[in-house]
């Protein structure tokens, strides 16, 4: 569980001694997927109309408060906190009986509440697609958005359930033997550069 | 954490991620659909051997909003006034696979010996045993206490404890299983507690409790106080006479209308004033004290189904069963390498 791996200095090599890992994606890689994310999710809407973004904890939540902030960015008339949410998924889990037990997180809906809007799930990591089953089971119990969509960080495949994504910062093939981990300022703690690795299985 | 039997063995860890877990569940309560999946398919067994109306209501509402499957049960009018001893009566609800009883019994230490004889398999809760412990309802005064400290110190209340907070807990000790569980959840999570009862109402050994005792309740609350919590006086299991006459236990220890005036005088706006219910009004409280803004009774009461929610949650979930218990936040960042 230690993720103290990430070898400081040149981490371009990927060859860093410690422990095999692999920079894929840099903070600057980060913030232009998310920029394009960001044009897409407006595209695809059509503008900004019922828009909400609702993030996934806890990584989830960082990145749909960095979109809602791009979105505010090339649309003043978006109020970027009124659009982002945060979707505990916790306890819809199906695998709740056979993990160690997880604390729930919290749940914040936006004022507006979530019925007839387009809600865009945000998550960093897409693998089994089990997460996002358990977010639309979350989401029936709050009530009844018009659309919900799926914007990840990074998609790295072995879908488990027919679940795909919508908008993808970037497609990551990886063994299932390898971990995908995610670094966001916000979560690991300020100092921390954001970057997604690839880390090789124990 | 296998059972929850005490609050004397709950870590300051454990009990905070309860409380923690708890502040999550409350807002199940505010949504459109108030039930989450996380119990589907367990059986939860409420064992009454008692008369209990909020803690059995309370637990069944907390199973429920989990959709667990609630199997009520009480000892009247059961098996157990033809004569069948709690041994048999559990393994009857282990051959209907209970997932986890939620005992109340009047013997000190039933549901310890329930938890520990291997009777049974299934994951106890204590809800109230004799004059020994009740950690549900400690747990949820804790967490009523937590919600308002943290609202006065301008904190988020999910992370944070007690320390600093001076409580009383005045009334019937000697029969209280509510202090004896509030004394040491309280002391845990860095409260000062005063005991304030007649002498004929504490217990013999109350000066090796991690707190302080005194006779006097006036004294008491002049030193300062920002919790009080009157104890039912607790009739039913008083067989010998441990105060003169009512109204004088309700003039020196029961908090009445000139107690409640007195802690304006006393500038603590901010004291407020608990009762683990059924209240008798005008003995150990007064309806004007039971009734005021400072009242916790019924946030109390709304605050025992989150609690027994988070207990429920934190025992019936989850593989702690064969391994021992990891701190719940040290699984979260794993989300993504589960397979």
């Amino acid at each position: 569980m230690t993720r103290t791996s990430a070898p400081s200095g040149d981490r371009t090599s990927g060859a860093a001694a410690p422990s095999p890992s692999r920079m894929v994606l840099s903070a600057a890689d980060i913030d232009r997927a998310l920029t394009r994310i960001a044009y897409e999710i407006l595209e695809a809407n059509k503008g900004s109309e019922n828009l909400l973004l609702l993030g996934i904890p806890r990584r989830g939540f960082p990145l749909a408060q960095r979109l809602a902030a791009k979105l505010a960015a090339t649309d003043p008339s978006i109020d970027p906190a009124a659009i982002t949410g945060q979707l505990d998924v916790t306890m819809f889990r199906d695998d709740l009986a056979h993990q160690p037990t997880r604390a729930p997180q919290r749940t914040e809906l936006p004022a507006s509440g979530i019925d007839g809007k387009v809600v865009v799930l945000v998550d960093d990591v897409l693998y089994s697609g089990r997460t996002i089953r358990a977010a639309l089971d979350a989401l029936v119990d709050l009530g009844r958005p018009q659309a919900v969509r799926l914007a990840v960080l990074v998609d790295r495949g072995h879908r488990e359930l027919p679940i795909r994504a919508d908008h993808v910062g970037k497609n990551l093939p990886t063994s299932s033997a390898e971990k995908v981990r995610v670094r966001l300022a916000e979560i690991d703690g300020p100092g921390t550069v954001d970057e997604v690795v690839i880390e090789a299985g124990a | 954490m296998r059972h929850l039997l005490d609050t004397e063995s709950l870590s300051r860890d454990h009990a905070i991620a309860i409380l923690d877990t708890a502040q999550e569940m409350s807002a199940v309560g505010e949504r459109e659909v108030k039930k989450l999946p996380a119990l589907r398919g367990r059986t939860v067994v409420n064992l009454f051997f008692e008369d209990s109306t909020r803690t059995r209501i309370s637990f069944e509402a907390a199973a429920k909003r989990l959709s667990a499957d609630v199997i009520n049960f009480s000892a009247k009018g059961s098996s157990v006034s033809k004569g069948e001893s709690l041994k048999d009566t559990a393994q009857t609800l282990e051959a209907m696979s209970a997932d986890a009883v939620v005992i109340r019994h009047w013997a000190s230490g039933a549901p310890a010996r329930l938890a520990n004889s291997g009777w049974i398999d299934a994951a106890v809760i204590n809800a109230g045993d004799g004059t020994h412990a009740h950690p549900t309802q400690a747990l949820l005064d804790a967490f009523t206490m937590r919600a308002h400290w943290a609202g006065l110190a301008g904190t988020p209340s999910v992370g944070g404890d007690l320390a600093g907070m001076r409580v009383i807990i005045a009334g019937d000790v000697l029969h209280s299983r509510v202090a004896r569980s509030n004394v040491w959840l309280l002391r845990t999570l860095g409260a000062r507690v005063t005991l304030v009862a007649p002498p004929t109402l504490l217990p013999v050994g109350v000066e090796h409790w991690p707190c302080e005792v005194s006779y006097d309740l006036d004294a008491a609350l002049e030193k300062g106080v920002d919790a009080v919590m009157m104890l039912r006086v607790q009739a039913e299991r008083m067989n010998a006479s441990f105060f003169p006459s009512t109204r004088e236990y309700a003039r020196r220890w029961g908090f009445d209308d000139a107690r409640l005036a007195r802690l304006d005088a006393l500038a603590l706006k901010d004291t407020i004033v608990m009762h683990p219910g059924p209240m008798n009004r005008g003995l150990e409280i007064s309806s004007a004290a039971a009734d005021s803004p400072r009242s916790t009774v019924l946030d109390q009461v709304r605050n025992g189904v989150s609690v027994r929610m988070a207990a429920l949650y934190l025992l019936l979930s989850g593989d702690l069963k064969s391994t021992p218990a990891p701190a719940p936040s040290a699984a979260l960042p794993l989300v993504k390498d589960l397979p």
